[in-house]
């Protein structure tokens, strides 16, 4: 079968199962786009910026686990897309991005449109190709597939000149099944005396904890992990990246860890003796200050990627391996070893923790006459039966959903951890909602993110796309104005939203519902009109306590056990006193 | 610590500026880089001198092997081995007694003059780093007009080789 290019650029995404592609058109991918007018394998969605085009694609990937796919024109095109690429590689999550490039004859000529993509995405890809033939074109997307998709995942871009995708050029097709590549031989099975080196030290703990980040979710060990926990019986607690991987309402959950991470799981890591951490590459989020980081702990370290190994903290047993199978392993030696925990050490370890919680350090005013956005959130939950899928922007927001929403379930909270990507949540909502049409997808934000990729309603309302739009609108760019409050003085520079838009106007404007909250007595009626309209993309605008933190905090750099707390949480309780 | 990695990498466009790029983005310091094809043109062989601590090296070495068109390393630093350094200078060598002095050094570094004008010398000289240093430094109450060093390439001692 001879093809052009263009033809076999489309043909190979439908012979790698590709879905949806997310894409913008411009003059270099004219051809790809005359391909696809001609084919209905691959479903494009035309989003509003390219952007948008790379968050939808990764919330695509983070809700299902397979690559998003991308196409982007060059020049402008490719520069929008870097943004969502960048956002992709700080999360390592599996995404193709196609970028258009001019003709080959003129790169380097200064071309109409003309811009490096490969040179100017280098530093946040996993690989990227620039295609040279068109007789290699259908190799390297399968090649980008396969980097993209096995190791640690990660976005890999493919620029194809113009002329590669010629229509008038026909060569032979064939879509490889597989390919090797001998430079690229991701480890995947962990070693086996590492595991058994590990195994031997959790079960001698006698304050352990397990600390699981985002390498579980995407790693879909889920399962391994909650086997895993239950049978040791140890504290777990999770990274923003890890969330749902460990159901939140379990009682060996200990909630998020690091900087608003709760006041029980920053203890426990803090006075830890073992330390386990799974899938978690030791954020500066996460540690806060490294020369105080656990520092009575000796640390396991389970990762698919060796250099995630030692990198910010020095570990003692390093296990490089797919965290699934060396989980499978572990609890293979747990379950058939004759040595158990220390049972008396973990049941002590359990009462001191449990004084810990019973700060309950996520309390918050619950009689207050202005809109609590934790509230807001918890009703979300309620709502939703704790079973949506809810993606966020970042700031205050994000980290509400993150402390407020509880996962019970691994790829339900889809989030810029990372990057930080003020604009993913829509978006990536858009990705998620097309993956799962039937499911509810929230997608929790503030007024100032929500505004940095705001036109894609119109994409919802091309695609009818019923995302469920949590604005909460403390008219401040919060996360901002908390640090500005906490170390700055209250000096609030430029924190402050002036002339906001009508959002529910705004959101009428674009063929969808709005509707705006201010009292807090009418914040259930308002949400569950919200939920109850299922095929309605709506936009709730809750406007809320404008000086509410996000507590507890840890400021940047500061030890696990230096905590700002919420001026609602209990007074510190003394845990030897509720050991004797 | 001073360390020589060797890299085997796929001759492609593009792969050295990943190799450079890795160094600037995360801050390392690279003393010197090499990079020529091989006797398999399908392959190049960069060496780099790099400087930090253990715990830096290894970073730099495990960052170095994601590289997607990294085939192998060796961090040739860690058993033994030989390094060599090209080194051409152009010293001025206008009087009889500059011209001498300048043969007499090159003759005790074992370098060659290569070319000679009525005022310069230029030199080649080939040894480890160190000896290139030493070298140039003997020459410092001459007038070095030029120094263009090749960077360092190394290869292992014995039986150890770093091949694909």
């Amino acid at each position: 079968m001879e093809l052009s290019g263009a033809d076999i650029l489309v043909r190979s995404l439908k012979d790698e199962g590709v879905e949806y592609l997310f894409g913008y058109p411009g003059g270099s991918v004219l051809h790809i786009y005359d391909a696809l007018y001609q084919q209905d394998d691959v479903k494009h969605i035309l989003v509003r910026h390219e952007q948008a085009a790379t968050h939808a694609a990764d919330g695509y990937a983070r809700s299902t686990g397979k690559a998003g796919v991308v196409l982007v024109t060059s020049g402008p095109g490719a520069t929008n897309a870097v943004t969502g690429i960048a956002t992709a590689y700080m999360d390592s999550i599996p995404m193709v991005v196609i970028t258009g490039q001019v003709p080959s004859a003129v790169i380097g000529s200064d071309a109409f449109q003309e811009v490096d993509a490969v040179g100017i995405t280098r530093p946040c890809v996993k690989h990227n190709f620039l295609v040279k033939d068109v007789t290699k074109l259908a190799e390297t997307i399968k090649k980008a597939f396969y980097v993209a998709t096995t190791g640690r995942p990660g976005p890999v871009v493919v620029d194809v000149p113009k002329d590669i995708t010629d229509p008038a050029i026909k060569v032979p097709y064939h879509y490889p099944d597989k390919v090797t590549m001998r430079s690229y031989q991701p480890t995947v099975k962990g070693h086996s005396g590492q595991i058994k080196r590990a195994v031997e030290l959790l079960l001698s703990a006698k304050k352990p904890v397990i600390y699981s980040g985002g390498g579980v979710v995407l790693g879909n060990a889920s399962d391994e992990l909650r086997t895993f926990v239950r049978h040791l019986g140890y504290p777990i607690t999770s990274t923003l990246m890890g969330l749902g991987a460990y159901p939140a309402s379990d009682k060996q959950n200990i909630g998020m860890l690091g900087m608003h991470g709760t006041y029980e799981a920053n203890m426990a890591m803090h006075d830890c003796d073992v330390l386990i951490a799974i899938g978690a590459r030791f954020d500066d989020r996460v540690t806060g200050k490294i020369a105080e980081f656990c520092p009575d702990a000796q640390i396991i370290h389970i990762d698919i990627d060796p250099s995630s190994i030692s990198k910010n903290i020095t570990v003692d047993i390093p296990i490089v391996g797919d965290v699934g199978g060396v989980l499978q392993e572990m609890n293979h030696l747990l379950t058939t070893g004759k040595k158990q925990t220390q049972k008396k050490d973990i049941e002590a370890w359990w009462k001191v923790i449990n004084g810990w919680r019973s700060q309950q350090c996520l309390s918050y005013d619950k009689s207050s006459d202005k809109i609590k956005p934790q509230a807001a959130v918890e009703l979300v939950h309620e709502l939703t039966n704790g079973d949506a899928y809810v993606t966020s922007d970042v700031g205050q927001h994000q980290m509400w959903a993150a402390q407020y929403y509880g996962f019970e379930k691994p790829n339900r909270w889809i989030n810029s951890g990372g990057l930080g990507t003020m604009g993913f949540g829509l978006p990536a909502a858009m990705g998620v909602q097309l993956a799962y049409p039937e499911e509810t997808v929230v997608c929790i934000t503030g007024e100032g993110s929500i505004q940095m990729c705001i036109q894609e309603l119109s994409t919802c309302l091309q695609y009818g796309l019923p995302i469920k739009i949590i604005a909460l609108n403390n008219r401040y760019l919060g996360m901002v104005r908390q640090w500005q409050e906490f170390f700055y003085k209250e000096r609030y520079s430029h924190s402050y939203m002036e002339s906001l838009p009508d959002f529910v106007k705004l959101t009428e404007s674009y063929g969808h519902v709005g509707i705006r909250i201010e009292d807090p007595a009418d914040l259930r009626a308002g949400l569950e009109k919200a939920f109850a309209l299922k095929d309605r993309l709506v936009f709730v605008d809750i406007v809320t306590d404008q000086t509410e933190n996000v507590y507890p905090m840890i400021a940047a750099g500061m030890a696990h056990n230096e905590m700002h707390m919420s001026p609602h949480a209990k007074l510190p309780q003394d845990p030897e006193r509720e050991l004797s | 610590m001073r360390h020589i990695i060797s890299i085997l990498i796929e001759n492609e466009a593009g792969a050295l500026s990943r190799v450079v790029g890795l160094f600037s983005a995360r801050a390392y310091n690279i003393e010197s880089l090499t990079v020529a094809p091989t006797e398999d043109p399908s392959l190049s062989r960069i060496t780099i001198v790099a400087i930090g601590t253990d715990r830096i090296i290894e970073q730099i070495t495990k960052q170095l092997n994601k590289l997607v068109d990294v085939v192998k390393l060796l961090d040739l630093s860690e058993g033994p081995h030989i390094e060599r350094e090209m080194v051409l200078v152009k010293v001025k060598a206008a009087t009889m007694a500059q011209r001498e002095d300048i043969k007499r050094l090159a003759d005790i570094f074992r370098g060659h003059i290569i070319d000679v004008t009525t005022s310069t010398y230029t030199i080649e000289l080939t040894g480890s780093g160190k000896k290139v240093d030493s070298f140039i430094e003997a020459l410092a109450e001459h007038k070095i007009l030029e120094t263009v060093r090749s960077g360092v390439s190394g290869i292992a001692r014995g039986d150890k080789i770093l091949h694909v």
